[in-house]
């Protein structure tokens, strides 16, 4: 299946979505094994601990506190995880269980909780360009991102452009543009140091006029605490807007999932400023676990288009609830 | 969001007030309290169970000084024993070998080594120490790039990228450049890497071998979750890891990491990345960041840095004069420079979590320091009778001072404008006297078109 499907967002009824990225059964095999394989090694300490904990075990107290520490160990913060431990005690408190018992119901919770926010990026190709603007903190894959989103869409046939937003950080620009000819797209871009805003009104203008169907704007790295910086995103945004005052059509928070209960204030302050759209969840082959995406899930509900699974073109994934939280409580 | 510990602690304590020593029981409801927020602050949980069974030893049966509550006195025996467990200060890099001393730098993927790497370039260049960069990474786009663009900015040496070379044989060459050029110091940056990736981690080991480095350091994210304990303690299983740089400090995140990785590694922690620029880079406070992990705010930093920034003396100097109606072009230049340090100070007080309105509004402060700064410099190239009697000033000498400058002559006259502006304003708030100031709050200091907020 595809994450990435086609159609208008909010206006319209989906229009026929082509597979962008028809996967071969071996590479989707192998895909998963990996992603499997990168969430088991991060989730192996919380499997066996979850062995140790309910193999033939009364579901008491102490059982559930320590339950409740495997779900911290996997950054789904204090509260959530009691919120999710506590659930599973309505249903199972005093009980006999065994760990695979145990796991299918709080990955079941989870992925009640997960679901509503496993929605592909909707591209509508009647928009000439689709605009996707992409923000984040420092360092947290956007400009990765851009590229592997890049070449899913190129294959689906569509023209794509990038925009090297980006005219801070060194090499910044001859980064993204590696990526444009790895891709086959080309590459707006100005010298390192020039307005952002300047370049991006720019970009919007020119794919325009070239009839793209879709155009990516890469954006310096910020710190969300930061006032100026943010601001600065805030006049790109409006920047954007003088040409198409409906784009960005959608704007991408990018997170690394080695990332703690600080993603809360990311999201948080970089939805107020810039209107977030959708959340992207990079990394997720080492071995954090992401699971503060739990949290913020229930908290802001925005959905999550793809997940990052390696640093080269083709390691963009679908978003899956259900095999996210599999994967998160440790099931294969 | 989260809230402060003292805040936490303070509504346990709520009902007993006024009792002698710390008993058990209070102890261990204080400490999980402690528990949460040490939690929420990304510090292992690993690492929190055993620091919460040590300050429970130490705590229990401690008497409570007369003048504080047995909530303060928790988070005072909490905050000690944090600073403990963070380590000393200030430890310094270790370059006690025969040069080029090598430096190797590692870390995951994007968590700052490339920068970190030209930041410390910059600071022993400040140190008279001849200093070469080489990036082993050749993996990421541009990666290399970006290492030659940053030691350009910090004029030290770099060694030229050759195609198509690995890891291993560019780490080499480079400690030969590194030994036939004189240099004192060779720092290597690698590629981002995941602690599992067998091949990468073999590699960089075999880059160790080969350049016996004084110093490993790990490079991390301040934001880093709970996945840190484990990155930390494979990369010093792999690679031996002699000291920590924990980057984005500038960010609100509330840094558990440290004591996390400080825990489970026992190395230093021996610098702080606070910003994107070269300069950005800061020794180790342990008081700074326990204060960070518990929520109470850095609040020694912004303290000593509020100090040095802001003169009291010359504020209250100016204030006076002020009052008086006395406002010339040279107290109008000190301003400015005092504006400029405000704009300097804005990315401290982002590291503030809820330090409160007065911060927030200086935080938002739309100061332009390159504004100021060719304010400042009009000013500057003015002669002394004319900055205390700017009346002198008439077309032949504009333009003298706007070449001096480096400005045209319409920026001199709108300076001398802003400067009528500000000089009746000060009239005025003479009047008013010293209570007006107060009541036009900071921001009465300000140029006209500097005000604060967006
Ligand atoms: N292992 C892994 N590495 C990734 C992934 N996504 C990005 N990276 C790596 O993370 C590092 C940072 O990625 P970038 O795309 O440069 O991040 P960025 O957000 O654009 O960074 P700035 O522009 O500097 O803020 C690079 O080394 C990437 O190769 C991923 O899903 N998995
Ligand atoms: N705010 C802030 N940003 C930083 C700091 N250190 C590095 N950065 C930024 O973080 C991003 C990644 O930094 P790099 O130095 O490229 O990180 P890296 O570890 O070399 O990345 P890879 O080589 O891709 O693994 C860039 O945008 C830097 O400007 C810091 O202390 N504070
Ligand atoms: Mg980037
Ligand atoms: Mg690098």
């Amino acid at each position: 299946m595809s994450i990435f499907g086609f159609g208008k967002k909010k206006d319209a009824a989906p229009a026929p979505a082509p597979d962008p990225a028809p996967t071969p059964a071996e590479e989707s095999a192998s895909w998963f094994g990996r992603l499997k394989s990168g969430l088991a090694k991060s989730s192996s300490k919380l499997t066996s601990g979850l062995g140790d904990l309910f193999t033939k075990r009364k579901l008491d107290d102490e059982a559930l506190e320590e339950l409740e520490e495997l779900l911290i160990t996997a950054d789904l913060g204090v509260a959530t995880a009691a919120r999710v431990t506590k659930h599973l005690a309505k249903t199972r408190f005093g009980q006999d269980v065994t760990s695979d018992e145990i796991k299918a119901t709080l990955a079941e919770e989870i992925t009640r909780i997960l679901g509503p926010v496993a929605r592909p990026l909707a591209i509508d190709p009647a928009r000439k360009p689709h605009v996707v603007l992409v923000v984040g903190v420092n360092g947290s894959g956007k400009t990765t991102t851009i590229g592997k989103m890049a070449k899913t869409y190129k294959d689906a046939g569509l023209n794509v452009t990038l925009a090297a937003g980006d005219t801070f950080r060194a090499a910044a620009v001859e980064q993204l543009k590696v990526w444009g000819e790895r891709t086959n797209c080309p590459v707006i871009a100005r010298e390192t140091g020039a307005d952002a805003a300047g370049l991006a009104y720019d970009a919007v203008e020119q794919s325009r006029a070239r009839g793209d169907d879709l155009l990516f704007i890469d954006t310096a790295g910020r710190l969300q605490n930061k006032a100026d910086l943010m601001a600065e995103l805030a006049k790109l945004v409006r920047s954007i807007k003088k040409v198409d005052e409906t784009a960005p059509h959608d704007v991408l928070l990018v997170l690394d999932a080695t990332v703690g209960q600080n993603a809360h204030s990311q999201v948080e302050i970089f939805k107020d400023m810039v209107a977030v759209s959708g959340l992207v969840l990079t990394k997720l082959d080492g071995t954090a676990r992401g699971g503060v995406l739990v949290a913020l899930a229930e908290k802001f509900g925005l959905p999550v288009h793809a997940i990052g699974v390696g640093e080269k073109v083709e390691d963009l994934r679908p978003f899956e609830a259900d095999a996210f939280a599999r994967s998160l409580v440790g099931m294969e | 969001m989260f809230e402060s510990l003292s805040s936490r602690l303070g509504k346990v304590f709520e009902k007993l007030t006024g009792r002698g020593a710390l008993s058990e029981a209070d102890v261990t409801e204080a400490l999980r309290e402690v528990r949460v927020a040490l939690l929420e602050a990304d510090v292992a949980l690993s690492v929190v169970k055993e620091f919460i069974g040590r300050v429970k030893a130490r705590a229990v049966g401690q008497e409570v000084i007369k003048s504080v509550t047995p909530g303060q006195m928790v988070v005072k025996i909490v905050h000690d024993e944090l600073i403990a467990t963070l380590g000393t200060k200030g430890t310094e890099l270790n370059l006690s070998a025969v040069p080029p001393v090598v430096i190797l730098m590692v870390g995951l993927q994007g968590s700052g080594k490339t920068t970190t790497s030209a930041k410390i370039a910059l600071k022993l260049k400040k140190e008279k120490k001849k200093v070469l960069l080489a990036s082993l990474d050749v993996y990421r786009p541009a990666a290399q790039q970006q290492l030659q663009i940053l030691a350009g900015q910090a004029e030290v040496g770099s060694l030229p990228i050759v195609m198509g070379e690995m890891p291993v044989a560019i780490s080499r060459r480079a400690v030969d450049v590194g030994r036939k050029e004189g240099y004192d110091v060779v720092i290597l940056d690698t590629a981002g890497r995941l602690h599992i990736d067998q091949e990468l981690m073999a590699e960089v080991a075999a880059v160790r071998d080969a350049t016996q480095p004084t110093e490993t350091l790990l490079v991390t994210d301040a934001m880093t979750g709970q996945d840190a304990v484990t990155l930390a303690r494979e990369f010093n299983e792999k690679v031996g890891v002699t000291g920590i740089v924990l980057t984005r400090i500038d960010g609100d995140a509330r840094g558990g990491a440290a004591l996390s990785m400080r825990a489970i590694t026992g190395r230093p922690i021996k610098f702080l990345g606070a910003g994107e620029k070269l300069d950005a880079l800061e020794v180790f406070h342990p008081d700074r960041i326990a204060g960070r992990i518990l929520g109470m705010g850095d609040v020694v930093g912004l303290v000593e840095k509020a100090m040095e920034t802001l003169d009291q003396e010359e504020a209250e100097r100016l204030a006076k004069r002020m009052e008086k109606g006395k406002f010339d072009l040279d107290d109008m230049r000190k301003q400015f420079a005092q504006v400029r340090k405000m704009g300097d100070l804005k990315g401290i007080l982002g590291m503030l979590p809820g330090i409160g309105k007065m911060a927030g509004a200086l935080k938002d402060a739309n100061i332009d320091n390159k504004m100021v700064a060719r304010q400042e410099a009009i000013i500057t190239s003015m002669t002394k009778a004319e900055r205390r009697n700017p009346d002198l000033i008439k077309a032949s000498r504009k333009k003298r001072i706007a070449a001096g400058a480096g400005v045209e002559v319409q920026d001199v006259n709108k300076l001398l404008k802003q400067y009528q502006q500000m000089a009746d304003m000060m009239k005025k708030v003479g009047k008013l006297g010293q209570k007006g100031l107060m009541r036009h709050g900071i921001g009465g200091l300000l140029p006209p078109g500097m005000k604060f907020g967006r």
